[in-house]
C-alpha cells in the first residue's frame, strides 16, 4: 500500500484535493451556506489594495486635471452629480406623490409614505466569475450594509448585495444569470420574474401569452421578492413575443445604462406606488415656446418691464422709433448711445426691485405646515420648478375654478421634505392607517 | 531528429525546477487577481485576460512539480472563488487540474520555448473555460452559455499575452 501511494503520490494528492473541493461545493450547495472565513480573508486582502489603487488613480488624475485643465471642476462635477442623483430620487418620489394628488389622495399618501433610506456607495472592482456579473462596492457591514439589500441608481435597480464584508460588499448585478427579482409592468400590472442572462439584456419569465404587454413599456419592481421596494424602475421592454411556454419578454435594464460607478444601497426600503407615467428622462424638460401674438400677450401684467432685458429691449425699441429704424429691415445701424427721455425709467427699477411683491401676488398663499407634517424642512430645490409652473402666466385658456383644486393640494406637499422628517415624529403624527403588505424591512 | 525536436523532448530532463522566491509566490498571484478585479473595472476591454490562470501555468511549467502545482493552482482558484459570487471550489477544481496537467507536461517536454508557451497557454485557457462551464452546469445547475468561438479568440489573446508575461515572471525569478 505504501509503495502504491508513493508511486502514485501526485495522482493521489490530486484526487484528494479534487474530492475535497467537490465535498466543499456539495456542502455549500446543499446547505446553502457559505464558507465565510475564506471569503473574508480574500476580500480583506484584495479590496484594500483595490481601494488604495482607486484612491491613488482618482487623486493623481484629479490633481493633474484640476491643475492643468479646470481647477475645481472635477470636485464640483462630483458634487453636482451627487446632487442630481439625489434630486432625481426626490423627483421620482414627488412624481409618485403628484400622481396620487390628481386622484385626491396625495396628502394621505404623503403622510403614509416616506422615501427609502439609502446609502451612497462607489463601485471599486469587478467580481471574478467569468459567467457572473458582480461588482464590489466600497461600503460594507461597517456602514450598515447587509446581505440581501437592494442596490439602485436613480435610473433603476442595479442588483442586490449577496455578501457584506467589513469594508466592502459584493453586489450581484441584474444581468447575472442567477439574478432574479419580482417585477410588474406599468400599464397592465403584468407580474413576472426578472432574470439576468449574462449580458446586456434581461428576460422576464412567467408571463402568459394572453397577457398584454407592449414594446417600450416600463417594468417596475413589484416588491414581492422582499428585496426591492415596490415602485423602483427596472427597465423597458425591448422585445415581447409569444413563446412556447409563455411570452418571451426581453428587457433593457435602465439602471445599468452608461455603466455603474456610483450606486445607492437601500438600507430601509419603502414601497412606493408604481407610477402611471414613465420615469423621468435624463433629458431636460423644456416648456413650449410662447405663442407670438400681434395683439400682445394675453396677460396684462406681461406689459410691465420686469427684467433688465425687457428694459433694454424697450429702450432699443424707442431708439428705433426716434431714428426711424426698422429692425430686421433697415441696413443702417441706429445710434444706441442716444439719450432718450425716459418717462418709464423711474418705474422700471421699481418693478425690477419688487419681485417679492410680484411673487407674493402671483403665487397662491402657502398654508403653514400643520402638525401633520412635523419636523419637515422646506424643500426649495424641488419646490421651485413646480410652483413656478403654477404661477407662470400661460396663454392657455384658463381652467374653470374646479379644475384648479388639485393644484392647491400641491402647495403643502412642496413645503416639506419627507427625507428630512424625523421618522419617530412622523410616525406619531401619522393617522392610524392599515399596514401595507411588505412594509417590513427587506431581508 | 531536428535540433528543436531533440530539445523539445529532452530539454526538460536537463533542467530542474527553478526556485521561485517565497514573496513572489504570494505577491504575483495577488497582483494577478488584483488586476482581474480592479484593472478590468477601469478598462473593461481587458476583461478577457485571465492572469491568475497564466500565473498558475507559469508556476507549474517552470517548477515542474505536479505536487506543488496542484496546491498552488488550488489556492489561486479558491481565492478567485471567494471573490466571485459562486460557491468555493469551482475555480479551485479547475485550476487544480490545470496545475497538475501543466506540471505533468513540463516533465516530458521542453516548455520554455515561446512556441510552447503559446500552445500551452491557448490549450489550457480553453480547457479552463470549458471545464468551468461543465462544472457550472453539472454541479451548480446554472444555465450558463459557452461560446466556443469567443473562447478560442480569448485563448489566442491570452496566449499572445503569455509570452511577455512569462518573460517578466522569468526575469523576476532570476533577479530574485
Amino acid at each position: 500500500m505504501d509503495s502504491f501511494l508513493s508511486r502514485y503520490r501526485n495522482l493521489t494528492v490530486l484526487l484528494i484535493l479534487i474530492v475535497a473541493q467537490l465535498i466543499l461545493l456539495g456542502y455549500q450547495v446543499k446547505t446553502n451556506q457559505d464558507i465565510r472565513l475564506v471569503r473574508v480573508w480574500s476580500v480583506s486582502a484584495i479590496t484594500p489594495l483595490a481601494r488604495a489603487l482607486e484612491s491613488t488613480r482618482f487623486h493623481t488624475f484629479g490633481v493633474f486635471e484640476d491643475y492643468f485643465v479646470l481647477l475645481g471642476i472635477r470636485e464640483n462635477n462630483r458634487k453636482l452629480k451627487d446632487e442630481v442623483g439625489r434630486l432625481k430620487m426626490q423627483n421620482q418620489f414627488l412624481q409618485t406623490q403628484l400622481a396620487d394628488a390628481d386622484r385626491g389622495r396625495a396628502l394621505v399618501a404623503f403622510q403614509a409614505q416616506s422615501p427609502s433610506k439609502t446609502l451612497a456607495a462607489r463601485v471599486i472592482a469587478n467580481g471574478t466569475g467569468s459567467n457572473s456579473a458582480a461588482v464590489f462596492i466600497d461600503r460594507g457591514s461597517n456602514s450598515g450594509v447587509e446581505s440581501g439589500m437592494a442596490v439602485v441608481t436613480p435610473e433603476g435597480i442595479v442588483g442586490k448585495v449577496i455578501a457584506a464584508y467589513p469594508s466592502a460588499s459584493l453586489v450581484l448585478l441584474v444581468t447575472d444569470p442567477t439574478f432574479a427579482a419580482g417585477v410588474m409592468s406599468q400599464k397592465n400590472h403584468v407580474g413576472g420574474t426578472l432574470k439576468g442572462q449574462g449580458h446586456g439584456n434581461c428576460i422576464v419569465d412567467y408571463i402568459q401569452n394572453e397577457q398584454k404587454l407592449d414594446v417600450g413599456e416600463w417594468f417596475y419592481t413589484s416588491g414581492y421578492d422582499r428585496v426591492f421596494p415596490r415602485g423602483f424602475p427596472v427597465g423597458q421592454v425591448s422585445v415581447a413575443r409569444a413563446g412556447r411556454n409563455g411570452k418571451e419578454v426581453y428587457l433593457t435594464p435602465s439602471g445599468l445604462q452608461g455603466g455603474v460607478e456610483e450606486v445607492l444601497v437601500v438600507l430601509e426600503g419603502v414601497h412606493q406606488i408604481i407610477p402611471e407615467n414613465a420615469p423621468p428622462s435624463p433629458v431636460v424638460h423644456m416648456m413650449a415656446p410662447l405663442p407670438e401674438s400681434p395683439a400682445g400677450p394675453a396677460d396684462p401684467t406681461a406689459n410691465e418691464l420686469n427684467t433688465q432685458a425687457d428694459q433694454i429691449r424697450e429702450a432699443y425699441k424707442k431708439i428705433g422709433q426716434v431714428e426711424n429704424h426698422e429692425y430686421g429691415v433697415s441696413n443702417s445701424i441706429p445710434n444706441y448711445n442716444l439719450k432718450l427721455q425716459q418717462p418709464q425709467t423711474a418705474a422700471a427699477p421699481k418693478t425690477a426691485t419688487a419681485p417679492p411683491t410680484d411673487a407674493s401676488t402671483a403665487a397662491p398663499p402657502r398654508p403653514q405646515p400643520g402638525p401633520s407634517a412635523p419636523a419637515a424642512a422646506p424643500l426649495p430645490q424641488a419646490a421651485q420648478p413646480v410652483t413656478t409652473t403654477i404661477k407662470t402666466p400661460s396663454p392657455a385658456p384658463k381652467k374653470p375654478p374646479a379644475a384648479e383644486a388639485p393644484k392647491k393640494l400641491r402647495a403643502p406637499l412642496l413645503q416639506t421634505d419627507p427625507a428630512d422628517a424625523d421618522p419617530s415624529e412622523l410616525e406619531s403624527a401619522r393617522p392610524a392607517a392599515p399596514k401595507r403588505p411588505g412594509e417590513e424591512k427587506p431581508q | 531528429m531536428s535540433d528543436f525536436s531533440e530539445r523539445l523532448l529532452t530539454g526538460s530532463r536537463q533542467h530542474k525546477g527553478a526556485p521561485i522566491q517565497p514573496f513572489a509566490l504570494v505577491l504575483v498571484p495577488l497582483a494577478a487577481i488584483l488586476f482581474q478585479v480592479y484593472v478590468t473595472h477601469i478598462f473593461p476591454l481587458l476583461d478577457f485576460l485571465e492572469l491568475p490562470l497564466l500565473v498558475t501555468l507559469h508556476f507549474s511549467l517552470r517548477r515542474r512539480g505536479p505536487l506543488s502545482a496542484v496546491f498552488y493552482g488550488c489556492a489561486i482558484g479558491l481565492v478567485q472563488d471567494s471573490l466571485s459570487g459562486n460557491p468555493l471550489g469551482m475555480y479551485g477544481i479547475v485550476k487544480t487540474l490545470v496545475g497538475y496537467f501543466a506540471a505533468s507536461v513540463s516533465q516530458r517536454f521542453e516548455v520554455e520555448h515561446p512556441a510552447s508557451t503559446v500552445v500551452l497557454s491557448f490549450f489550457f485557457y480553453f480547457f479552463h473555460r470549458f471545464f468551468y462551464w461543465v462544472l457550472a452546469r453539472a454541479l451548480l445547475g446554472q444555465l450558463v452559455s459557452f461560446d466556443p468561438q469567443q473562447a478560442l479568440i480569448f485563448g489566442l489573446l491570452n496566449a499572445v499575452v503569455a509570452i511577455p508575461f512569462f518573460h517578466i515572471l522569468d526575469r523576476l525569478r532570476e533577479t530574485a
